[in-house]
């Protein structure tokens, strides 16, 4: 009986084997509230390619390490959207990854997207889906209620959350956790503190390490971001923050009354709250702000310096049906569907910004399109050591209250032997 | 007269009752909170249901529709059925030869082996993927069932055969002096008659077994991959965990489907389980 | 012994022997090999360089990779004592009452979840809410309750929130250790405790020279299994925390080199560490195993 069961098992599991038509491996780590997008964006394209299925591999944690598990036993996914560009161009190193100039057509990306994805004259990744980090999110009733108004300096931004203090209320609230990847909230912080104290040319030898992670600017840096903590204007202080998970982080915002008046965050944040808040609307509940300025020096041209990131598409098979799907992620279709549904924003080059219904997501699209001074986010430039490991735990550390030198000593050291 | 006896013996009663207290009340959690709705559970804790326990209205089933429809995990269900099921049965199957050729066969460096088998136990699978993957792929059995047979029962044999051997090793030699006068050749003998006899033992040893195949998730994630048509409950709600970190009404949901097939498994077949454990262990 | 027919008896053990070659003797001696050369993240190819030790000052140098090791100490200490201790008390306490086979099964449930389940469910037991909320986790509620302040239980370093994850492992394995002292407890004789008992003793006295020694043999085999199942934990870390606020342990640290940071040199250094401190114990098993088997020649 159980020799008949075995053989039923094997059964299926030839059946399963035997692929009928073409077949596309996918493999993404987008969570919950933005995987029917992606879903979407599937469905499209089989629907224009009857012939071709895509099937898609979720990997929520440690999706470098279940990559390079699969590179080493020579069955990678064939294409993955992912934010590393530095692990994208150790791969390219490794000659593992499909250099794609030639084989994909760059027309519909965005020409200032477009560079990311480069590396040693080949193109390895193309830019997708794009998200612009330096915002604050802000419930609008609530600041018109109590008079507040929106701060366009640093200082300003203090002073606003002393008085929302001195009002009763609580300034900011941080979401730290993320499980295995526990503390990205708060790099993105940093960096961006850093290319408003530092400046642009400052953050991009910090990034290559070409100044040590124990140079003064860089503790300034640091020590800013910490200063909102020691002042009180945190939610929950730090152990709140350790414990909240990034994705319900923006939610005090929209509670009764509200825990909190303002969240950092980048613009995906947006499809969080509204799933789990309903009926709120664009514009009126909420809004946006950049993160204001901090040392002029930093800024001369007065503008305020984004910080960007996104999803890049970087292939590891070469086949036809692949570079087709690859192609068709950069197409004007794709980009509209993971908009719409999720209020994020194009990479694509006619990408209209009035052509956005929500407020908000068209305020972002104009800072990206507009913006003089962008960097792409730091940690996912740095090598895997420091960009996810270092530098990570070393924002838990800091904010759990390590003294700042033996942080910054803790990722120095790592970073001597990653560079 | 009973009841004085019960009340001498309170801190007996006590003490044991505070143990399981703290034993069941997690799980109890658990079970609770996965009945109800996100809002509840994020304003309350799951405890404050008891005043009113058994009123209706307030528990659904909703999470766990939407954790096996939604989330996949009625088919992790089954691919964990067909990663468990086969690899128990050929670790159990290839320990008990194996056992049985160390309990009682005899050939050169019969004791050196067996102590390096049982020894064994001391690997951490982490070491062993990266030598191996490479030989998978080019064997094409990375990603597939066959592949993770393979590898669970390896990684299993050292304590299977340990605990297999322990029983085998007790089993009276008169047993077997009467089947070799018959002139059985060993084959036989194991077949007609040590396996039989051994029943007990290998059946709590299939169920050790199948509970750590059934709740691995390292191995799963490495020779298989979180592809949904292959990943395993364990690797589904490992996913879960990390994207959805806070929805507890989904993650205490699939948890609870994890844990009913075990749970099922061992209620039903305690007795072999502890028996089989026991088998030799004790007598020395 | 009783068969001598040698190529029958490698058809016994034959495949066993393969598997095990292929997938535990090989990879263990390809990765202490494998310690003595540099990052990299191919077994030998042509980037990877010879180190000579300096993984193996890495692994005891680092300050990470200390503070895994006192983690791992802590867990072995901790851990074993507990699961021992508690599955002893209850094997005894449990045999005096009629109701034993139930609470028998409640402590041993937790051995059938998965440790990704039971991460879970502590996970939701340590939940932390900020004072002016409601609690949804029970130990701060009842924190709270008492006039408290809540506890980032799995934050607060560096004893109690490695503590708080020895105590799921504790909550895991208890039932384990109480079902094999169990099963060894009632093998005693009666007339044993009967006639110390009558000669005046009491419990404690009873227990503790009586039973304990008794029970000694096989509470050796219990701790030191569990020994080695401590010094290899690596799931409950991996999900609850994944090593930060200084709860690593050396497996997690060996699964991050490797995977995270693709430092195989540095990754089989580790592994190979833990094979170090696992054998002894192993060789104890053994050699308990073997004489054992001595008497049965």
């Amino acid at each position: 009986m159980r020799r008949s069961l075995v053989f039923m098992l094997m059964g299926l599991f030839v059946l399963g084997a035997v692929g009928l038509g073409a077949e596309v491996n996918v493999m993404h780590g987008w969570p919950g509230e933005q995987a029917p997008a992606f879903e979407k964006i599937v469905e499209a394209f089989e629907a224009e390619n009857p012939d071709i299925d895509v099937v898609v591999e979720i990997v929520g944690r440690d999706r470098p390490a279940i990559l390079a598990t699969r590179l080493a036993a020579g069955n990678p996914p064939d294409l993955t959207p992912h934010p590393w560009i530095g692990l994208m161009k150790q791969w390219a190193d490794a000659g593992q990854i499909v250099d794609l100039s030639g084989l994909v057509d760059t027309a519909d990306i965005n020409p200032a997207l477009i560079p990311i994805g480069e590396y040693n004259s080949g193109l390895y990744g193309l830019f997708i889906f794009p998200n612009v980090k330096s915002l604050i999110w802000y419930n609008p009733k609530v600041f018109a209620a109590k008079g507040y108004e929106v701060p366009t300096t640093w200082y300003q931004l203090l002073a606003l959350s002393e008085k929302i203090v001195a009002d009763g209320g609580v300034p900011l609230s941080i979401g730290l956790e993320s499980g295995a990847a526990s503390g990205w909230p708060g790099t993105d912080w940093i960096e961006d503190i850093m290319l408003r104290t530092a400046g642009a040319n400052v953050y991009d030898k910090w990034v290559n390490h070409e100044i040590p992670w124990t140079d003064p600017r860089v503790k300034l840096a640091f020590e800013t971001f910490g200063n909102l903590f020691d002042k009180g204007y945190v939610f929950g202080g730090p152990i709140g923050a350790l414990t909240t998970n990034f994705g319900d982080a923006a939610d005090p915002l929209f509670l009764d009354p509200p825990a909190a008046l303002m969240h950092h965050q980048a613009t995906f944040i947006q499809g969080f709250f509204n799933d789990h808040f309903a009926g709120l609307v664009a514009g009126e509940d909420y809004n946006i702000f950049p993160l204001p300025t901090i040392t002029p020096k930093a800024t001369p041209d007065g503008s305020v310096p984004l910080l960007v990131s996104g999803d890049v598409v970087t292939v590891f098979n070469n086949r036809p049906e692949v570079i087709k799907f690859a192609q068709f992620l950069t197409s004007e279709t794709a980009a509209n569907i993971w908009s719409t549904e999720l209020g994020e924003l194009s990479a694509y080059v006619n990408a209209d910004p009035m052509g956005f219904t929500d407020p908000i997501t068209r305020k972002a699209q104009e800072m990206l399109m507009n913006a003089t001074v962008s960097r792409f986010d730091g940690s996912d430039l740095m090598p895997g050591e420091i960009g996810t490991g270092a530098f990570w735990s070393g924002v838990l550390d800091y904010i759990s209250g390590i003294s700042l030198d033996t942080v910054l000593q803790t990722i120095e050291a790592a970073a001597e032997e990653a560079y | 007269m009973i009841f004085k006896r019960f009340i001498a013996r309170s801190p007996l009663h006590l003490t044991i009752f505070i143990f399981a207290a703290i034993w069941l009340i997690p799980t109890l959690g658990l079970l609770i909170t996965s009945f109800r709705d996100p809002a509840n559970i994020a304003g309350t804790g799951w405890w404050t249901v008891f005043p009113k326990l058994f009123s209706g209205g307030q528990y659904s089933l909703e999470n766990y529709i939407g954790v096996l429809r939604g989330e996949g995990l009625a088919r992790s269900f089954l691919n964990s059925l067909i990663i468990s099921v086969p690899a128990t049965a050929i670790s159990t199957f290839v320990a008990s030869f194996a056992a049985f050729g160390f309990a009682w066969m005899h050939f050169g460096g019969r004791k050196v082996l067996f102590m390096l088998v049982v020894g064994l136990m001391v690997i951490p699978l982490q070491m062993t993927f990266i030598p191996i993957l490479p030989i998978y792929s080019k064997l094409k059995l990375a990603g597939t069932f066959p592949g993770i047979w393979l590898a669970h029962t390896a990684y299993g044999l050292p304590l299977t055969t340990y605990l297999v051997h322990n029983f085998m090793a007790g089993i009276p030699k008169d047993l077997f002096d009467s089947a070799s006068i018959d002139g059985a050749s060993p084959l036989m003998t194991f077949w007609r008659i040590v396996i039989p006899i051994s029943v007990p033992a290998l059946a709590s040893v299939f169920i050790f077994q199948f509970l750590w195949i059934w709740n691995d998730l390292l191995v799963a994630l490495v020779y298989l991959s979180a592809k949904p048509n292959v990943a395993p409950v364990t690797v589904t709600i490992a996913n879960l965990v990390t994207n959805r970190g806070q929805d507890w009404e989904l993650l205490t949901a699939a948890a609870f489907v994890s844990m009913a097939l075990p749970l099922v498994v061992f209620f039903s077949l305690q007795r072999y389980f502890v028996r089989g454990i026991l088998a030799g262990s004790v007598k020395g | 012994m009783l068969y001598t027919g040698r190529w029958r008896s490698w058809l016994f053990v034959g495949p066993a022997l393969l598997l095990i070659a292929f997938f535990l003797v090989y990879p263990t001696i390809m990765t202490i090999a494998r310690s003595f050369f540099g990052r990299g993240t191919s077994m030998f190819g042509p980037t990877v360089e010879f180190a000579g030790i300096k993984n193996w000052t890495y692994v005891f140098t680092n300050k990470v990779m200390l503070t895994a090791l006192r983690n791992n100490a802590l867990w072995a200490v901790l851990f074993t004592t507990c699961t021992v201790g508690f599955g002893l008390i209850l094997a005894v306490l449990l045999d005096r009452v009629k109701y034993e086979k139930i609470v028998k099964s409640i402590i041993f449930i937790p051995a059938a979840i998965s440790m990704v389940g039971a991460s879970v469910i502590w996970k939701f037991v340590y939940a932390y809410r900020p004072i002016n909320m409601d609690q949804i986790g029970i130990l701060n509620a009842l924190v709270v309750g008492f006039g408290g302040q809540p506890v980032g239980w799995l934050i607060e370093r560096p004893w109690i929130n490695n503590i708080c994850l020895i105590v799921v492992g504790i909550w895991m394995w208890t039932g384990f250790c109480m079902v094999i002292l169990s099963a060894a407890y009632k093998n005693i004789p009666k007339q044993l405790l009967e006639a110390a008992r009558i000669d005046g003793a009491n419990e404690w006295r009873v227990f503790r020279n009586v039973i304990l020694p008794l029970l000694a043999p096989t509470a050796a085999v219990v701790a030191t299994t569990m020994v080695v199942q401590v010094l290899k934990i690596f799931d409950i870390i991996f999900v609850m925390t994944n090593g930060n606020f200084s709860t690593e342990v050396i497996a997690n640290r060996m699964y991050k080199e490797m995977f995270n940071f693709f430092n195989y040199g540095r990754a089989s250094a580790i592994a190979v560490v833990l094979l170090i401190l696992i054998t002894p114990f192993m060789i104890f098993n053994i050699r308990r195993f073997a004489r054992q088997e001595g008497g049965r020649q």
